[in-house]
């Protein structure tokens, strides 16, 4: 099976701070992939390396087929990216964000014109087309988001925590986007504090201190660490941290 | 030591109903938890007691500690702390000079009242000279935490404070809660996390600007009137479909490592079983389950 993230020895370091700490792994086409951690342990920082947004101290990795050290632009078009602080432009209308992605991401007018119309259907959204982004439920929001960063049919897409805050009607339906998603073959790559949520993934790492200290798929964590649910094995872990959050 | 009867706040004249005739009482002491989905109107409340925002005039009336919330509002920034959603510190500041600040508003200082943030103002000590802006998730919660604490107040507004959070802290955060309710503060919280639910003493299901369920958690989920099974099994999102397509089950949603179904009275769970079966679905395993709060929110 291909793969689609391929990392080794991936290291960050900020001075004296080592914030990502030698990760080595990999995620197959298709894929949803937790990446679970507490605050602090380095999730994002290693997210900004794998998105091309900045340059690892050590080691190496590709995603979608390129460098992340000398490829990053072409990362960059070839993934999306969403996450609960940044996602839309909270004064521009329904219409003009996917317009704007569309565009940024080098879509012809027609093509935006004609995955606009399917993405409105989709998501049910026909009547909010000329809603102003920041007038919409999270929920919603977080909805249109994730659609618009899979807009233009990226290999992967990069979710960084993104139904914090999000009450658990609106989490299921989204979760049932991201198997959507995954199914049609875009690799998903999602962070998230509900660990209910872990178990929703294929297969999840647990980062503590900037190190990967477990990985496997949640029913094989459980076993593992003979933990009655995800919670309980990320209490485990996440409780020897030396690293003050 | 707060009464709330029949609050109202529109916006866009009228257009907007953010609460709708919400009425509730929280005693001292208490830990009360608000939950609903965006939109229900938790912030719009929260922000009313804080005396942040006006409700609707002529209609219901809210008073904090005895105050009431438009008349009095002076005194009610007294005795409360208020811990707004988004993090409202100052960014450009250290921990330490945030703290500083808050405690000089209101005419106290940080020495006074140690012994009360302590526990959770320790954690983030080591760091006092950091710029606030530069502090991770959990430690900006801690830091807006001691800030909302330092000037001992009566009532905790806290608005979503553990959205963000991951399981460690926000366990750590709860426990702290817990002593500080030892302490006879009275603790308002709105959360998304169900599981936090558990941890109060009473909660509210809040709905398009109404409380449509007030009682103590074991309460809410006794009222559940729905037969609440759990299906366990293989494929699980393909399982999650099959569900939905039995005639007898009337919501099917995801719950970690299995599915909660709510079905017809009458049904039983071999008949289910051997659906399952007879699609694919060897292996899997159906029992009759007691609700959680989740369950509860989830049928509302």
């Amino acid at each position: 099976m291909d793969k689609v993230i391929e990392v080794e020895g991936l290291t960050k370091r900020f001075g004296n701070f080592t914030a990502v700490d030698r990760i080595s792994f990999d995620v197959k086409r298709g894929e949803i992939f937790g990446f679970l951690g507490a605050n602090g342990a380095g999730k994002t920082t290693a997210i900004h390396m794998l998105c091309g947004l900045s340059k690892p101290t050590e080691g190496r990795g590709s995603v979608a087929g390129f460098d992340i050290t000398r490829e990053n632009e072409m990362i960059k078009q070839n993934i999306g990216y969403m996450s609960q602080k940044f996602s839309l432009y909270e004064d521009l209308r329904v219409w003009e964000n996917i317009r704007l992605f569309g565009g940024i991401y080098g879509l012809a007018d027609k093509v935006i014109a004609k995955k606009t119309e399917e993405l409105l259907e989709r998501l049910n959204f026909k009547s909010e087309r000329n809603t102003m982004v920041k007038a919409l439920p999270l929920g919603w929001k977080q909805k249109l988001a994730f659609s618009i960063a899979i807009f233009h049919e990226p290999e992967i897409v990069f979710l960084d925590e993104p139904t914090g805050g999000v009450d658990p009607a609106m989490r299921r339906q989204f979760w049932e986007m991201i198997y959507d998603a995954a199914e049609r073959g875009i690799t998903v790559f999602v962070t998230t504090h509900y660990m209910e949520e872990a178990e929703y993934c294929h297969r999840v790492s647990i980062m503590v201190d900037g190190r990967i200290d477990a990985l496997d798929s949640p029913r094989n964590l459980r076993e593992a660490y003979g933990a009655k649910s995800m919670d309980e094995v990320f209490q485990q872990l996440a409780r020897k941290a030396q690293r003050a959050d | 030591m707060i009464q709330v009867n029949e609050l109202h706040k529109t916006y866009r004249n009228g257009r907007v109903k953010a609460l709708n005739g919400v009425s509730f009482s929280v005693d001292k002491g208490e830990i009360f938890g608000v939950i609903g989905p965006d939109g229900a109107g938790k912030s719009t409340l929260f922000r009313i007691l804080a005396s942040l925002l006006i409700p609707d005039p002529g209609r219901g009336k809210a008073t904090v500690g005895g105050y009431d919330v438009i008349r009095d509002y002076r005194q009610i920034r007294q005795i409360i702390g208020y811990m707004p959603g988004r993090f409202s510190l100052y960014q450009d500041l250290s921990v330490e000079e945030n703290l500083k600040f808050f405690a000089t508003l209101f005419n106290t200082t940080v020495e006074e009242n140690y012994s009360l943030i302590k526990d959770i103002y320790g954690q983030i000590e080591p760091f006092k000279k950091r710029r606030a802006g530069a502090l991770s998730g959990g430690m900006k919660q801690k830091l807006a935490l001691s800030c909302a604490l330092v000037h001992r107040p009566k009532v905790l507004i806290l608005d979503e404070p553990t959205t963000g959070v991951d399981p460690v802290s926000r366990r750590e955060f709860w426990d702290m809660l817990g002593r500080l309710r030892e302490l006879g503060i009275t603790i308002l919280v709105s959360t998304a996390y169900m599981d936090e639910a558990d941890r109060c003493t009473r909660v509210a299901l809040a709905r398009e600007g109404e409380f449509i369920a007030i009682d103590t958690p074991k309460g809410i989920t006794r009222d559940y009137s729905e037969v609440l099974w759990s299906v366990e099994g293989d494929r699980m999102p393909a399982l999650l479909n099959r569900l939905r397509e039995y005639p007898s089950v009337k919501t099917a949603f995801a719950f970690g490592d299995k599915h909660h179904i709510t079905v017809e009275k009458g049904i039983t769970t071999e008949e289910l079983e051997n659906y399952l079966a007879n699609n694919g679905f060897k292996e899997t395993r159906v029992e009759p389950i007691e609700p959680t709060i989740e369950d509860c929110f989830l049928a509302m």
